[in-house]
């Protein structure tokens, strides 16, 4: 079945704690060339039937509306997973 | 008057916010957020917890429960709502109230007893309070953070829809020190410290006078009665 991947992060100009922590840890093990870590969300979503236009937009309308919440999010991308990990034709 | 509280999968503080009510002086009426039914109410409060396990983001599956149409439509008639920490974030991801709670700016769960200022005494919740009154009720939150977009800040302070603000310390990280805001009616009301918790000598944060004596957060709820009182 094929699988469709929302991505959504923090907002650039909010603060990230959780990816301000994980830099910090990346810090104290040494890893200097790293200056910054900003955490976000992968949503992988499984659909039944193919996918067109419509279930594209229906996505497209859940990842702004459900999955994201625009006053401290962006979505930065919905794609078609070509050929879902573990998955055999 | 009946108070109703919503008990959403993960609420934590629902008895505490009906145990508040009902020492205020209203009934308090148990509701199911898997219902489409508000009995009747004449108020409702969102209690805090961990709904859903704060999965998603806080309150964001919550705001999707069936009994939030039913919330959303009494709230956009004038019936007063207050929500509490995760009530609070469920009615920011409502859109009832602007703005959106994050992460604490320091990355870890806070709990103390945190005075804050009372910035609007005009709300359904807040009127027993003199503009100004600084009150002392306890705090826990991970998410906590207050923030929106620099616009939405300066509409919020500029219509007074600051409702609280943390003093002395900020606890999480909120933009302008804000510990709750209301929707321009003012009958919308979302607050990151816990009122209810401080309604019962006893039980509640410290005071100058004796240990546990703090007793501020029953005014938010003696508000909401009074005032339907009068406007009786």
């Amino acid at each position: 079945m094929p699988t469709i991947v929302v991505e959504v992060m923090p907002k650039a100009e909010l603060l990230d704690p959780q990816g301000k922590a994980v830099a910090g840890a990346l810090g104290r093990l040494g890893k200097t060339r790293f200056s910054g870590v900003r955490v976000g969300k992968r949503f992988e979503i499984t659909v039944d039937g193919h996918v067109d236009d419509a279930v594209l937009a229906e996505v497209q309308e859940l990842a702004d509306t459900v999955l994201s919440n625009s006053v401290i999010e962006d979505v930065v991308g919905i794609h078609v997973l070509e050929a879902p990990a573990g998955e055999t034709h | 008057m009946r108070i109703g509280v919503v008990t959403f999968p993960g609420s934590l503080d629902d008895r505490d916010a009906q145990r508040a009510v009902r020492l205020a002086g209203a009934e308090p009426v148990a509701l199911w957020h898997g219902e489409h039914d508000l009995h009747g109410v004449d108020a409702l409060v969102l209690p805090g917890g961990f709904s859903y396990g704060d999965y998603l983001r806080a309150g964001a599956i919550a705001s999707l429960s069936p009994i939030m149409a039913e919330v959303i439509d009494a709230a956009n008639k004038g019936m007063p709502v207050l929500g509490i920490c995760n009530g609070f974030q469920m009615l920011a991801e409502a859109h009832l109230l602007e703005g959106g709670l994050i992460r604490n700016d320091h990355g870890r769960f806070i709990c103390r007893d945190q005075k804050l200022r009372i910035e609007n005494n005009a709300t359904d919740w807040t009127s027993g309070f003199s503009a100004g009154q600084e009150i002392t009720i306890p705090l826990k939150n991970g998410e906590g953070g207050f923030t929106a977009s620099a616009e939405t800040i300066a509409r919020l302070e500029g219509e007074g829809r600051v409702v609280a603000r943390y003093l002395e310390v900020n606890p999480n990280g909120s933009l302008n020190d804000i510990a709750g805001v209301s929707n321009s009616r003012g009958n919308v009301v979302g607050l990151m410290p816990h009122p209810e918790h401080a309604v019962e000598a006893g039980f509640g944060p410290d005071t100058s006078d004796a240990m546990r004596s703090g007793v501020d957060g029953l005014t938010f709820f003696a508000s909401v009665i009074e005032r339907a009182l009068v406007s009786r």
